[in-house]
């Protein structure tokens, strides 16, 4: 179900259009108060905006400014919310929530109970039926609130930072959770994150002050960022390529990492990241060391905060990975580090996450 | 063995404290002195108070229903609507709270007596409602109904709107969120605005004497017998009396200040 958003709301000074293709899984990315949350409430059906339509497949969901006001009312669009919070109805076991879904649209007791039991069996938590939210960690809570948003088949599935509110250590395996469900369905992520990003979403579509300031493919937005929002969030190091022999492949180059989440299958699509800070910077390779050593030739210097970002592009790869490494000004006055030098970056292989793709 | 020390509360304050605590505590113990144990039961149990018991029972049980049907409607409005002359209908609508219950009970006669703003036209069509039990159902509604709605409202406040978008976003119309989500979310505060509401009704006095006056069997409540009996029949009063205070009591421990609003 295609959705096509033009809205314009006055009030928070917004005035967005993008679009979402049939299957597709679009990350809103942007600073708070870019219009991350006023776009999922106008598509929700929270807020009327000003002038602008949503279309939803060939159905019009709101129409305001060019004759007749449309505004369906939130429960006959068709679109689910899943917030940061879980927001599970503490009065009902997750079976119930998860089948208030299909009960409100009519599904018969023993129906919406069965299409509840998949769903928990869906996203992995189907041991947990019987318990109430309180009875619930936050990760197991969050994939009960999953369920419930599937198991209402929307027809587009809105999803509000929906790892913000986790433990670092139980994101990872939720995200895997989103990852399989979202494969071949019409969402819109909010995030902050670019892995999520990365790993859930086709298109990234960046916010800043109410305006759509980048849209393209993820990995492209991501690691040759346009906007200033992309460019600070996308700091991360990121290489793409291939899992084979325990190490992410790309053209001349082989970064081994820590897997996060399941280990990719080989020949699997995966990426690699780091932080600029992990990673060291010398003249000649180091001898003997258990780390990812890159050769490098530096194409650029910039001061960020009380550090220097050196940029490089990875040699043998037609130039098309960026790598950088955040030194001290000490560090690029010893080494003498100017643009063209060809220098090794280096990197512990405890400092890299690996992703399958 | 270790105590924790309550810091900041000047020595002096616990005086006044205990001595409110007296003032409240201590008419307690002077009418559970009052009563004649050796009576009690044949008192409580003689036909005019057996006739009030049952009158104020029932009376409060439909006014209580009357309240439940018409308040929580009120609250779920007044909680989750906005608008300017909002405020200004909650005030109105919580009058009776503050308000004398003898001025509720003048209002009622002015209204739906024989003569009254609505009464006369009632009484064309052979409806007359002072001096009925209807008017104690009315006068025990008038005076509870604020009770249930600022106890239910409050707890509408706190439970925030956040689940019921959740839910009309996974396909429930307002009719069922309201039933599904809103109202269970919300039931503890709707019992303990229910109990209090019963308790108000069942104590009701002033507004019930005024309007529906004190017919034995028809309008003579408990409280109403009670303050008719203190001078034939101090005994029974106070055995009666007692009756309501462990009432009172048994509402208190349902409704405890902290789970509802009030």
């Amino acid at each position: 179900m295609t959705l096509s958003f033009d809205v314009v709301v006055r009030e928070r000074d917004v005035e967005v259009a993008f679009e979402v293709a049939d299957g597709e899984t679009v990350a809103l990315l942007g600073p708070n108060g870019a219009g991350k949350s006023t776009v999922l409430a106008v598509t929700a059906g929270l807020l009327r905006p000003d002038a602008g339509r949503v279309l939803l497949g060939d159905r019009v969901l709101t129409s305001v400014g060019d004759g007749a006001t449309v505004d369906v009312a939130p429960h006959r669009r068709g679109v689910a919310l899943l917030a940061q919070d879980p927001l599970l109805f503490p009065h009902l076991t997750a079976r119930e929530n998860v089948a208030f879904g299909p009960r409100s649209l009519g599904a018969p007791r023993r129906e919406a109970r069965r299409t509840a039991e998949r769903w928990l069996a869906e996203v992995g938590v189907d041991d947990l039926a019987d318990r109430r939210p309180a009875q619930l960690s936050g990760g197991q809570a969050q994939r009960v609130a999953v369920a419930r948003a599937l198991a209402a088949d929307p027809r587009l599935l809105l999803l509000d930072e929906p790892m913000a509110a986790l433990d670092v250590a139980v994101a990872p395996a939720l995200r895997q959770v989103l990852r399989r469900v979202l494969a071949d369905r019409t969402a819109v992520v909010v995030t902050h994150d670019v892995l999520d990003a990365l790993l859930l979403a086709d298109r990234v579509v960046v916010l800043e002050a109410g305006r759509v300031v980048e849209a393209g493919p993820s990995s492209d937005v991501l690691t040759h960022p346009r906007s200033g929002f992309a460019a600070r969030l996308a700091g991360l190091n990121l290489v793409r390529g291939r899992w084979d022999d325990d190490a992410v492949r790309s053209a001349g180059l082989a970064v081994r990492g820590q897997s996060v989440g399941p280990t990719p299958a080989a020949g699997e699509e995966a990426v690699a990241t780091f932080r600029p800070q992990a990673v060291a910077v010398f003249r000649e390779p180091p001898a003997g060391s258990p780390r990812n050593a890159f050769a490098v030739t530096v194409t650029d210097l910039e001061p960020v905060g009380d550090v220097v970002r050196v940029r490089g592009r990875a040699d043998g790869t037609d130039g098309d990975v960026e790598l950088r490494a955040d030194v001290t000004p000490q560090s690029v006055a010893e080494l003498d580090l100017v643009p063209g030098l060809a220098v090794t970056f280096s990197v512990k292989a405890t400092e890299v996450s690996v992703y399958g793709l | 063995m270790a105590r924790q020390r309550t810091t900041g509360l000047p020595a002096w304050v616990f005086v006044p404290a205990l001595l409110g605590v007296v003032v409240v505590v201590l008419p307690l113990a002077g009418i559970v002195s009052r009563v004649d144990w050796g009576q009690f039961w044949p008192l409580v149990t003689s036909e005019s108070s057996r006739q009030a018991l049952l009158l104020s029972l029932r009376t409060s049980s439909v006014s209580t229903a009357l309240c439940l049907l018409l308040g929580v409607p009120m609250a779920v409005v007044l909680a989750r609507s906005q608008g300017r002359w909002l405020g200004v209908l909650r005030s109105l609508v919580l009058l009776p709270l503050v308000l004398p219950p003898v001025v509720g009970g003048l209002a009622l006669l002015y209204t739906f007596g024989r003569r009254g703003l609505v009464g006369e036209s009632l009484e064309a069509w052979g409806v007359d409602i002072a001096y009925t039990t209807i008017a104690v159902v009315l006068a025990q509604t008038f005076v509870s109904l604020p009770f249930l709605v600022v106890s239910l409202e409050g707890a509408l406040r706190t439970a925030g709107r956040r689940y019921e978008v959740v839910a009309s976003t996974l396909g429930a119309s307002p009719t069922t969120v309201l039933r599904r989500i809103t109202v269970p979310m919300v039931l503890p505060g709707l019992l303990s605005g229910a109990v209090l509401a019963f308790a108000r009704a069942l104590g009701e006095f002033g507004a019930t004497v005024t309007f529906a006056g004190s017919k034995e069997g028809v309008t003579r409540t408990l409280p109403t017998e009670i303050y008719l009996q203190r001078v034939e029949d101090p005994d029974a009063a106070v055995a009666l009396a007692l009756v309501l205070v462990v009432v009172a009591i048994v509402v208190i421990g349902v409704a405890r200040p902290g789970r509802g609003s009030l």
